[in-house]
């Protein structure tokens, strides 16, 4: 996020695009709501009535995969009616000519025909983004899991640009991220081609600090590769081994079936979580680690926000913390790793981090801290771009429109939208575990629209099977308007309807982020 | 001394022969609930908290006064056991004042613990009820009988004492209660407010009367010290709240020893913020004195006065 | 901002203009007793426990929602203010069950604390008592309207933090009790189970289910962290008894204030199930087996070391997790590419 989340309360203008934001991030829901009661604007897109599109003034159900057009269909209003934030334009950017030659094809009129979306709420939408005094973006996964997910974060960008929503309060581009460390992962160096802090592992003064720091001779300098591809490499039978921590792709990855055929052919997996996960049991050996309560570390949240993790209990059994195993298997493996605790990991990730360079448990007793945090006494940074983009300046990334990969068709008529539930989590692996939780919440449905519903001769509670050209699942229909014609939705966390052994492994070529939005299913009913 | 071995909730235990089976319980770590038992005094087996089921036993025998047996085979959480533990906290509560509200011992009560443990939110039996006036005839201890579920802990902890044995059971049946010799009040009585029976007492029918209405137990914090003032080494606790001695309570007797007011009064001196005014027992009354007095220092004083009045002249 | 002066218990206190007279106290450290006030919620003056005497105001204003004035002459403790603070709580015990026995709340509620402060040991009036089912048919929370005194914060919290507006007030006079719509149970409601009613209510009429039923309030030690559920890193209190989490709690959290959602605040259960991996495993001849920490690091550093051998640091891949925290993930990004010699490493970003 560029801003942090309370300053989501006091937008005045709130475009939420593909965020299912009460449910699976209740509390920034919170903020949402708190900003609509102040008397903000709030436009939510998505092709699924919400309970946040339920509070919107404006809910666009555009059709899956369409952002992009709409997008720059607003940025086309807000240039040809002149509502440009030129000062902002002039002295903060550069492209804007080309974005401007991009954008002059999506009219109103014209993304109508791709979006579904009435050329005359575009308009008013562009009008109100626009001449808000502060406006905000917040997005997910609705945005970012589509074969353009870049493009589409590029499109959003352009927006923010255009009017000059960023770098300030209540403003920016906002992505809201689903895991409590994802952020914190991305920083660490979690990725194949950065290490801590966003520093490229093909730049060769990074590499050397690194290699000194870390007492090794050289570090490897090309990328690797990223999940996806990871998978696909063992499943071609180029990677042999893998060690996983606490991730469970079998349940989480697209093409579930694909997932679990590459990792049963690798010649050696182990597996480290604090649950025999999915996972976990094709693994030849599973390490027991420790939960968050039996441990001290520290998160780093969506908005930047460093916090402490604070060991409440022992691990239970023999299970270990995952900082702990890791220096056992490096040491085991002749590179002697031996850290005292937490804290002293921060420090090395101090000397070697420049945005968290001022960060330390000390400090952290005292609150949190929001990097870029380069110094001991440097207070972070809530607010990023403010006066200046981190490149220089804001470049405008013209993007055109490009429809999902898999296409709705004769033989899978419609489109499958996966997501979250506000009662679990992921994978399910912690909430389906709680006694609570999967007791209230503890069977999973399919959303399908009652025309779909009566045209397939399906009643609400019948038992369907879905089937797509990967794979399929069975599960209870469930017969909502929440969903629109044409389009079926369920989540990913229940293990009994793997609702990944449906999803379409198309990726963004950048990011390499599956299409899990959209693809083509057929629903049937089960005899 | 020879070894026993018994088989408690599934688990060997091996204990020296002549420990009773709550002790051997406890040391294999199983945990027994007990009201009247106090492994430093003797005996009782009157609360029957501490049921147990033992095969080939009629009925459910009190593990505090049932010594092991080699082969023993021993259940202290069955259907039977649980049930009558519940039964015998429903009757205990079927006569005390459902006066946790503003109770002294509420969040250090034994009864409160069971009655939480084993869920027994109320009792299911009606009755009389006891309404006992409330004895703070003296400065140092209140006694609400009201409260009392007659453990005896406090009678066997004052026997204990040679020569003292200032109060014992009185009366009969639903009318039994623990009395002064003649039934009067505390503070017309031999009572020396040593505090072993407010030490022990395992309800709020015993408690201190400087420290009432001075905060809950949950707000204080307690720190063990040892007397000094003579050698026998009594502990105490100091009782802190917000960071202020708000109290001194009597934890345990030294060898040998009785814990004494002495002690106790002392030690306020010491440690305590804001000191109540010492009371001792004249012709009968109780009336403020010094704390020299108090603490049978004046003797003491009025000689070290003298001697410094000499170097003086 | 401009400012008032007034006289609080015979100290002057300076203040900016309209603030209340209880915000006053406070800042003066003068104690003033509340129930229903909630410094995150509108004023409501319902409890009347907040009253105090005012020179030349009729009556005993409640200081919540009285603002102060220049010149202000405020006694908070006085005893016309003390006699009818007793009585409030008087007629508040008149029809509240005397519970604190099993009370889940007992150590950690207001009108008791208030109760022992003004010696106010049982109700002085006798009369109907409410008899109300306890509600139960959730996971997550127990409502035992008999133990409600009315204060209104779970509605306002309802309303004002979660934007849900799921209770009310309903009936009227002695029958007033505060419902879901259409009287229902939560569970039969739009109920999100956040909780945070839940964690503004000073009595016991709303209770954690699980942990008000496995410890005593002054049994609990608690331990400040993070949520380990969704990215917004909402800060908790983790209620420890015996070396177990039996609980979780609101503290003043930096993202979050004191509001939670349903699994942060519910959903710790998962810490000790049985399921938990206890002992590190081998798989030998298809089947899982319990193994010692040597026999397992041994067999991994073996292997890796052996595919690093044969085929090159590129045949090895890790995948990290955004469920660990940083120092983990560095330290696997350590290992990745300092011990295994690969940039393959990823984590489950784009999920």
């Amino acid at each position: 996020m560029t801003n942090p989340i309370g300053d989501i309360g006091g937008a005045d203008f709130i475009l939420a695009i593909g965020t299912n934001t009460t449910e699976s991030h209740p509390i920034i829901g919170l903020q949402v709501k708190k900003a609509v009661r102040n008397g903000a604007t709030l436009v939510v897109v998505d092709p699924r009535r919400t309970e946040v599109a339920g509070l919107a003034h404006y809910h666009l159900r555009l059709k899956s995969g369409t952002d992009i057009a709409l997008l720059n269909g607003l940025a086309n209003v807000i240039i040809s009616e002149d509502l440009v934030n030129k000062e902002f334009v002039d002295t903060r950017t550069e492209g804007f000519e080309a974005l401007k030659e991009t954008v002059a094809r999506y009219t109103p009129e014209y993304v109508e025909q791709i979006t579904g979306i009435s050329a005359d709420i575009i308009r008013e939408v562009a009008r109100g983004y626009a001449t808000a005094k502060n406006a905000t973006i917040l997005y997910t996964m609705g945005l970012t899991q589509h074969v353009c997910g870049t493009h589409n974060v590029f499109a959003v960008a352009n927006l923010a640009m255009l009017c000059g929503h960023i770098g300030k309060p209540h403003s920016g581009v906002n992505p809201l991220r689903g895991q409590n460390n994802v952020q914190g992962a991305c920083d660490m160096g979690a990725l194949p081609n950065v290490l801590t802090g966003y520093q490229s592992v093909t730049l060769e003064e990074v590499r050397s600090k690194f290699a000194e720091a870390w007492g090794v001779g050289e570090l490897p300098a090309t990328p690797g590769l990223t999940v996806g591809e990871m998978l696909e490499a063992a499943a071609r039978g180029e990677i042999k081994g893998m060690y996983i921590m606490g991730e469970n792709p079998v349940l989480s990855d697209p093409d579930a079936d694909h997932v679990i055929h590459a990792l049963e052919k690798l010649d050696f997996l182990v597996v480290q979580d604090i649950f025999l996960t999915e996972t976990a049991r094709l693994a030849d050996v599973v390490l027991p680690a420790a939960s968050f309560a039996e441990k001290d570390g520290t998160f780093t949240n969506t908005e930047r926000r460093v916090q402490r993790v604070r060991k409440a209990i022992e691990p239970v059994g023999e299970a270990k913390p995952d900082w702990q195993i890791i220096c056992l298997v490096a040491t085991a493996m002749g590179y002697p790793m031996q850290y005292g605790s937490p804290a002293e990991i921060m420090e090395e990730i101090a000397r070697l981090t420049p945005s968290y360079g001022g960060i330390s448990y000390q400090r952290l007793e005292n609150g949190s801290l929001v990097w870029p945090c380069p110094a001991p006494d440097h207070p972070g940074t809530p607010i990023l771009h403010a006066g200046k983009f981190a490149r220089g300046l804001g470049k405008f990334h013209p993007v055109e429109y490009v429809p999902p990969a898999e296409q709705p068709d004769e033989e899978y008529p419609l489109i499958l939208n996966t997501g979250r539930r506000h009662f679990h989590y992921h994978t399910g692996t912690m909430t389906l575990r709680t006694g609570a939780l999967e007791e209230y919440y503890g069977r999973e449905h399919l959303e399908i629209n009652p025309a779909d519903a009566r045209a397939l001769g399906i009643a609400d509670g019948e038992r369907v099977r879905v089937v797509s050209r990967r794979g399929q699942v069975e599960v209870t229909a469930r017969v909502v308007d929440t969903v629109p014609p044409g389009v079926v939705f369920t989540s990913f966390h229940f293990p009994d309807v793997a609702i990944n052994r449906l999803t379409n492994p198309a990726r963004d070529p950048v990011a390499r982020i599956p299409e899990l939005k959209v693809c083509a299913v057929r629903v049937e009913k089960i005899a | 001394m020879p070894n026993v071995t018994l088989t408690i909730d599934g688990k060997q235990v091996t204990v020296p022969a002549g420990t009773n089976v709550l002790e051997a319980a406890r040391s294999a770590g199983i945990f027994i609930p007990t009201l009247c038992h106090d492994p430093a005094i003797p005996g009782f087996g009157a609360c029957r908290l501490c049921v147990v089921e033992i095969p080939g036993m009629r009925n459910l025998p009190a593990s505090c006064v049932t010594t092991v047996a080699e082969g023993m085979v021993v259940y202290t959480a069955s259907e039977a056991v649980i049930e009558a533990r519940r039964t015998i906290i429903d009757l205990l509560l079927a006569n005390h004042p459902q006066d946790c509200l503003t109770c002294e011992k509420n969040g250090d009560c034994r009864l409160q613990d069971y009655a939480f443990m084993y869920g027994v939110r109320q009792t299911s039996f009606h009755g009389e009820r006891k309404n006992y006036p409330l004895d703070d005839s003296n400065p140092y201890i209140i006694r609400d009988q009201n409260k009392c579920i007659l453990c005896g802990k406090c009678v066997r902890t004052c026997q204990a004492v040679p020569g003292r044995s200032v109060i014992d059971f009185g009366y009969r049946g639903f009318n039994t209660r623990v009395v002064t010799a003649m039934d009067v009040p505390l503070g017309e009585s031999e009572c020396v407010y040593c505090a072993r029976c407010v030490a022990v007492c395992p309800v709020g029918a015993l408690t201190y009367k400087p420290m009432a209405g001075k905060g809950r137990t949950w707000e204080i914090e307690k720190k063990t010290v040892t007397c000094t003032f003579c050698e026998n080494g009594c502990t105490f606790d100091l009782n802190i709240k917000n960071g202020k001695v708000i109290g001194i309570t009597a934890k345990e007797p030294g060898p040998g020893r009785p814990l004494c007011l002495k002690g106790r009064l002392g030690l306020e001196l010491l440690y305590v913020d804001e000191p109540l005014t010492p009371m001792l027992k004249k012709d009968g009354q109780f009336v403020p004195v010094s704390w020299a007095e108090a603490l049978g220092l004046e003797g003491v004083l009025s000689r070290i006065k003298e001697l410094e009045g000499k170097k003086q002249a | 901002m401009a400012e008032v002066t007034l006289t609080i218990d015979g100290k002057q206190v300076t203040v900016p203009v309209g603030t209340t007279v209880l915000e006053a106290a406070r800042q003066a450290g003068i104690f003033i007793p509340t129930l229903c006030h909630d410094p995150d919620l509108t004023p409501w003056g319902g409890c009347r426990l907040c009253v105090v005497e005012i020179e030349g105001m009729r009556n005993l204003p409640a200081s919540c929602v009285t603002t102060a004035t220049s010149g202000m002459v405020v006694h908070t403790a006085s005893p016309a203010v003390v006699e009818a603070r007793k009585t409030i709580i008087e007629l508040l015990l008149a029809n509240h069950p005397m519970d604190c026995l099993t009370c889940g709340k007992n150590g950690d509620c207001r009108l008791q604390d208030y109760a022992y402060m003004y010696g106010v040991r049982q109700a002085g009036f006798a009369g109907e008592r409410h008899s109300y089912p306890i509600e139960d048919d959730n996971p997550f929370i127990v409502r035992d309207l008999n133990k409600c005194i009315l204060c209104g914060k779970c509605v306002r919290a309802c309303a004002e933090i979660q934007g849900k507006n799921v209770v009310d007030f309903a009936y009227r006079g002695f029958n007033t009790r505060v419902t879901p719509a259409m009287d229902s149970t939560l569970a039969g409601s739009d109920c999100v189970f956040c909780g945070n009613c839940v964690a503004v209510c000073p009595v016991g009429a709303l209770q954690e289910k699980g942990l008000r039923s496995s410890a005593r309030t002054w049994e609990v030690k608690k331990v400040r962290t993070t949520c380990p559920y969704c990215g917004t890193g909402c800060t908790f209190d983790l209620n420890v008894k015996d070396g177990r989490v039996v609980g979780v709690t609101s503290c003043d959290g930096e993202v979050n204030g004191r509001a939670l959602c349903v699994k942060g605040r519910f959903g710790y259960g998962f810490i000790h199930h049985p399921d938990r991996l206890t002992r590190p495993l081998i798989k030998r001849n298809g089947i899982f087996e319990e193994a010692t920490w040597e026999e397992a690091i041994g067999l991994v550093a073996e292997r890796l070391g052996a595919i690093k051998k044969e085929y090159g640091s590129g045949a090895l891949g890790v995948l990290s997790s955004a469920r660990c925290t940083n120092e983990e993930n560095y330290l696997m990004s350590k290992f990745a590419r300092a011990v295994l010699g690969t940039n393959n490493i990823d984590h489950c970003a784009r999920l």
